[in-house]
């Protein structure tokens, strides 16, 4: 009966179409709009990405890592004398602006990174050494710099100049770097040559970044560091969140997600469940000339049951499908920002189990209250 | 076969309460036998349908009692007694009732999948009813692409094809016009009629009076006489 369930739903091809649609819908704008919200939340941490350290050391005002309270020299001294401490170096981060030759500007985030280990330095190049961050006046510049600038003529290679704050700037390599919420291009040099490039302040550096000593995990090293008056350290992963939520509780952007999510829910309910509701209203006449002829009414919901299911699968899967499609066609432009973690696809195909749920209910509730004589009428 | 297809006795059948109760059956006694086509006729709101219902257990009835094929209906369980109609009872509908998206050979086989048999058998098997009752050849259609009598012999085979021992016919040629009203009526006492099975149709069709064995009167939602058919 199972096989005939399938035939009586698929032949029947506009509902099927109209449910399959609704329901790709749904599934579409569920998995594609998280999908770029979570991308959009990856940004927000993307310094954290883009420089590799195990503990953020800060300023106890700071909530997440795009906004900058500077540190004095010498709290340096005072997180290197914390027990479990292995290292700990300076950090700059900023956003200034960088003069192209033809007089044009474009702001880019200044990373100093400690001019003798070069720690946190980006991941991956892919042109030149990070180690020539050494030689004078030299920077790394990211692949989002490499766009920004040739939308503005400049083709960037290396030894290619620009100037910041009226200092000249020598790019000595291109990396590869996760792109920000903010939007500008990743400028890495050293810390020393960092704070020449911006103006005097009392109060200077930005991060510390620590690294624990062997036995000793970054969380512990972390909470170690932050009994240290004025300091928090966190662990890169707990950062990494902190900043999500920061972004989550102080922004619009998940109620504006969140609004797009549930329209695409309510509009999946709307119309599947709608539909789903027309086509066994419509085939009740022989949904009770099947009771009739002694199909009880756990067989009859196994049948709709089935049908729901089917048109939930296949519309989920055409849905998710175009989403990642989406996604594989965004990633190549590096923009917007696209992340499908598993979890969407779990929650897409947990709210599309639900709609069926629901529209197959609906549908059983007629079915259990049509008396099998009603053929006889 | 001592005791009769179908006892039938003093059965009431009301709908609504109060003063909005309308007695659709009232004090009914009937039998029908094995091997007879026995005709139950009589204006429309007689009680036809109505009998026709509690008759196969899809009604339940106020007071009396109905033994079919030697079950005593009040004391069998819903989900016994819709086994039990799956497997002993065939129905042909006035509007035929074949599901517009399955071919007529999955029409045809649905009673049969519907008592657990495989689709390979049920399809053999419906094929078999068919191609007798002349449609061999039309397997693969669906529904519309039938004329009115051509579905109507869809729904004998369907009626049938789980052998069945009681048929139970619901103006089976309301839908039809004369010439294949007669046609679907010949089919159904060629195919249908056999010495372990009884056929109760109902209708008010006098053009097919001739097909019937006795023809039980009704009127007032009460059985006014049962005769054999003179015409036969």
């Amino acid at each position: 009966m199972l096989r005939i369930a399938i035939h009586m739903l698929i032949r029947d091809r506009a509902k099927y179409g109209m449910l399959v649609c609704g329901l790709t819908f749904c599934a579409l704008l569920m998995s594609q709009q998280s999908s770029v919200f979570c991308g959009l939340m990856q940004w927000t941490m993307a310094t954290l990405r883009n420089v590799s350290a195990p503990v953020w050391v800060m300023d106890r005002a700071v909530e997440q890592v795009n906004e900058v309270t500077a540190l004095r020299e010498i709290e340096l001294d005072r997180v290197r004398s914390v027990p479990g401490v292995k290292w700990a170096v300076r950090f700059y981060w900023g956003i200034t602006q960088a003069r192209l030759e033809d007089g044009s500007f474009q702001q880019v985030q200044l990373s100093g990174l400690d001019t003798a280990t070069l720690a946190g330095r980006p991941a991956v190049m892919k042109e030149g050494r990070v180690e020539d961050l050494r030689l004078p006046n030299a920077v790394v510049v990211d692949q989002v710099a490499r766009e920004k600038f040739a939308k503005k003529g400049l083709k960037l290679h290396l030894g290619t100049k620009f100037e910041i704050n009226d200092k000249q700037a020598i790019v000595v390599g291109i990396c590869e770097t996760q792109r920000s919420f903010l939007g500008q291009p990743y400028v890495f040099t050293t810390y020393d040559r960092a704070l020449e490039y911006v103006p005097f302040t009392r109060k200077r550096m930005s991060f510390i970044l620590a690294n624990p000593q062997d036995g000793v995990s970054a969380r512990e090293c972390a909470a170690r560091i932050s009994k240290l008056p004025g300091l928090r350290a966190v662990e890169t992963e707990d950062f990494k969140w902190q900043t999500i939520w920061w972004y989550i509780k102080n922004t619009g952007i998940p109620i504006s997600f969140g609004t797009v999510v549930i329209l695409g829910i309510i509009v999946g309910v709307a119309i599947s469940g709608q539909t789903f509701y027309l086509f066994i209203h419509e085939n009740l006449r022989f949904l009770a000339a099947l009771k009739a002829m002694g199909a009880n009414m756990g067989m009859l919901a196994r049948m709709v049951f089935l049908q729901a299911f089917v048109v939930g699968g296949v519309g989920y899967g055409m849905g998710v499908g175009l989403a990642a499609l989406f996604g594989n066609g965004v990633l190549k432009k590096g923009q917007p920002p696209f992340f499908m973690p598993w979890q969407i696809l779990a929650f897409t195909g947990g709210v599309i189990i639900f709609i069926c749920c629901l529209s197959a209910l609906f549908g059983l509730r007629k079915i259990a209250r049509l008396e099998p004589a009603v053929v006889f009428k | 076969m001592s005791e009769p297809a179908v006892q039938v006795n003093h059965v009431v059948k009301t709908f609504g309460n109060g003063d909005q109760r309308v007695y659709a059956l009232r004090e009914v006694n009937f039998e029908a036998q094995y091997g007879e086509l026995l005709m139950m006729v009589g204006p429309s709101g007689c009680g036809k349908t109505t009998l026709l219902s509690v008759l196969c257990g899809t009604l339940s009835i106020d007071s009396g009692r109905i033994r079919t094929l030697g079950h005593n209906l009040d004391e069998m369980k819903p989900g016994e007694l819709t086994r039990w109609r799956g497997r002993r009872i065939g129905f042909i509908f006035q509007q035929f009732n074949l599901i517009p998206t399955l071919t007529i050979l999955e029409n045809a086989s649905v009673p049969l999948l519907i008592n657990g048999a495989t689709r390979k058998v049920a399809e053999e098997r419906a094929a078999h009813y068919i191609s007798e009752l002349g449609l061999g050849d039309r397997l693969r259609s669906f529904p519309s692409q039938l004329s009115g009598g051509q579905q109507q012999r869809v729904a004998i085979a369907r009626a049938l094809v789980h052998d069945p021992k009681l048929i139970i016919c619901d103006e089976p040629t309301a839908s039809l016009d004369a010439k294949s009203g007669h046609k679907v009526m010949e089919l159904l006492q060629q195919t249908a009629l056999r010495p372990d099975r009884v056929v109760i149709v109902v209708t008010h069709d006098s053009r097919i009076f001739e097909f019937a064995d006795r023809i039980a009167e009704m009127e007032d939602g009460v059985v006014k006489g049962i005769h054999l058919n003179s015409k036969k």
